[in-house]
């Protein structure tokens, strides 16, 4: 093997892996977290460092003396400043960015981010394509038609994987931020015979990569990039707003094997270590929000399920059934009351950015006695732990806030459900009604407790799910219909 | 290393990692994907292999690129981590106040 590294730098790396697990690890409670993420700092630091003392750019440079003239190798101090450059413009953009975005904005930046993690691995594989000798993966060959460089037939299978995932992560990240951002609507693009055009693309890729170990031409590298760009991009485009969290975890892991199969390019442990973990990640977040809201993967991926419900929601399912509105006053009292009073937020309370006015709520019910908890449904706003982000910028307590399974017995015995900007994580119609299109998905049980207080822009919008929600309709509940921050800021007064 | 060594590095990695992320709170999965995406960026051991290389002037552009968008991550990835991280209290005491 040509792989003859040092027992040292090896070494590196795998310290610098096992930093990464441990920066994971950390992530298990919150007092840990932030030594967990200093742990990913410093592996990353070993990884970079390592790196740069072993591959210092070299030149070769003609000594001439007097009676002598002689070729020695120098460091490349162009080469070495323009790399140190590299790195700090990207640090200077990425610093700015993390320090500015607004915390309602964290989904499109994870998919910002995705995006560039598989446009990086994209262009490290082309680079080992253009230069296998220096990646230490091609043997020079000397023929009658000058020097070529054949490179190992497995690493042309790793360089094709790592190649074909990166772009796919790239532009399914880019359609995915684009979704997010507002500027690409949220609602599902079906192409017609998608399933066979996608099918068909996904399988003349595979063959392309079984046919890059027997011809290692720069058409064939480049056709499985340009076709595997075309995969993210149909794969993502059919998928609708609330299937997100689903997309951006899958992405997620995708950009994790991207940097794997670069790992195995380049035999780096610390690279694969990574991979591994992210890619499998990203594989849990996406099989917990699929379990969350009862749909499988395939389902998901095969895209369309809010065209076809919203299709029929505008059609007949919506009832003229009497419902009640409450008042600000009305709320502020009944929860004034309450001995306990839980708050569900969902996506429209990230959309009013009303979390800092419900911390401002739950405060004033606290030094009135009220027992105040959060409940959070697993898929709840646009990525797995939205709300859980949002509600710890407005410094609600962590301790406060409830997984669906450690509440939901709770309601039955809790005088006030305030429901903020949530929908369908709410629809009893998932436990009872075997034709509803949510069926079966695990709902919080609002309507148990005492009185609903259901805040919502209008009668008109229903959920993403396109289904008509039973607890509107019910007699303990009272419908706030207005902007959330709005309503929410007139409890705030009315409870003064 | 041989390809099996490194195959082998990469199912127990897989391992570790299902076993690691099962244990992360629900309340810490947005800083998880954050920080993963972060760690992800250890491509640009890669980038900077490219970049310092002689011998073809595209692949050593190209790697100079990759540096730029994996730092933008890196640092990105961590700062944003630490800031969210940050926002994470326990209920204040009742003395404290």
């Amino acid at each position: 093997m040509q792989h003859a590294v040092n027992p040292w730098v090896a070494f590196a790396y795998l310290v610098a892996g096992v930093c990464f697990i441990l920066a994971l690890r950390g992530l298990s409670s919150p007092t840990t977290s932030q030594r967990g993420n200093r742990f990913g700092m410093i592996g990353m630091a070993i990884a970079v460092v390592t790196t740069l003392v072993t591959h210092v750019p070299t030149i070769t440079v003609l000594v001439e003396g007097a009676d002598y003239a002689a070729l020695l190798s120098a460091i490349d101090t162009v080469a070495v400043f323009e790399i140190v450059a590299a790195i700090a413009l990207g640090a200077a953009i990425g610093l700015t960015t993390a320090r500015r975005i607004a915390m309602t904005a964290m989904p499109q930046l994870v998919a910002a981010f995705h995006s560039l993690v598989g446009l990086a691995a994209v262009l490290v594989a082309a680079a080992a394509y253009l230069n296998p000798v220096a990646f230490g993966i091609a043997l020079p060959l000397l023929t009658p038609d000058g020097a070529v460089a054949l490179i190992n037939p497995v690493s042309r299978v790793e360089m094709g994987l790592g190649v074909a995932i990166g772009a796919i992560t790239f532009s399914g990240s880019v359609i995915a931020f684009l979704k997010l951002n507002g500027n690409m609507g949220g609602k599902p693009i079906l192409l017609p015979a998608r399933h066979v055009i996608n099918l068909g693309v996904l399988a003349a890729s595979v063959a392309l990569v079984g046919y890059f170990t027997l011809d290692q031409s720069p058409w064939v590298f480049w056709t499985i990039t340009i076709l595997s760009f075309a995969i993210g991009f149909l794969l993502i485009v059919p998928i609708g707003g609330a299937d997100m969290p689903v997309v951006v975890s899958m992405l997620n892991s995708y950009s994790g094997w991207a940097a794997a199969a670069m790992g195995f390019t380049l035999h780096n442990s610390a690279m694969i270590i990574t991979g591994a973990l992210v890619g499998s990640s990203g594989a849990i977040l996406s099989y917990i929000m699929c379990r969350a809201m009862n749909r499988s993967f395939i389902s998901v991926i095969a895209g369309g399920f809010g065209a076809e419900a919203s299709a029929g929601g505008a059609g007949g399912t919506k009832t003229d059934r009497p419902w009640k509105r409450g008042s600000a006053e009305d709320a502020a009292f009944l929860m004034s009351q309450a001995e306990q009073v839980i708050i569900v937020p969902g996506y429209g309370m990230a959309v009013a950015q009303a979390q800092h006015v419900l911390r401002e709520m739950g405060d004033k019910l606290k030094a009135q006695g009220v027992r105040v908890k959060y409940a959070i449904h697993p898929v709840a706003g646009r990525m797995p732990g939205h709300m859980n982000v949002l509600l710890a910028e407005a410094n609600v307590p962590y301790d406060e806030v409830f997984e669906l399974e450690d509440i939901n017995s709770e309601f039955a015995q809790t005088d006030v459900a305030f429901v903020i900007g949530a929908n369908d994580v709410t629809n009893p119609a998932a436990k009872t009604d075997k034709t509803s299109p949510i069926y079966g998905m695990p709902v919080l049980d609002v309507e148990k407790a005492k009185t609903v207080l259901f805040v919502k822009r209008s009668m008109g919008g229903l959920g993403y799910a396109g289904v008509d929600n039973d607890v509107f309709y019910r007699d303990n509940t009272m419908m706030l219909l207005a902007d959330a921050k709005k309503m929410v800021e007139d409890i705030v007064k009315a409870l003064d | 290393m041989d390809f099996i060594a490194i195959l082998s590095i990469f199912v127990l990695a897989c391992f570790v990692g299902y076993y690691v992320v099962w244990s992360v709170t629900p309340a810490l999965h947005t800083p998880l994907m954050a920080v993963t995406n972060a760690i992800s960026s250890v491509i640009i051991v890669g980038a900077l292999i490219a970049s310092a290389a002689a011998g073809s002037l595209g692949g050593k552009w190209l790697g100079l690129l990759a540096v730029v968008l994996a730092s933008i991550n890196i640092f990105g990835g961590f700062a944003v981590t630490q800031r969210m991280l940050a926002m994470y209290k326990k209920k204040e005491r009742p003395a404290a106040k």
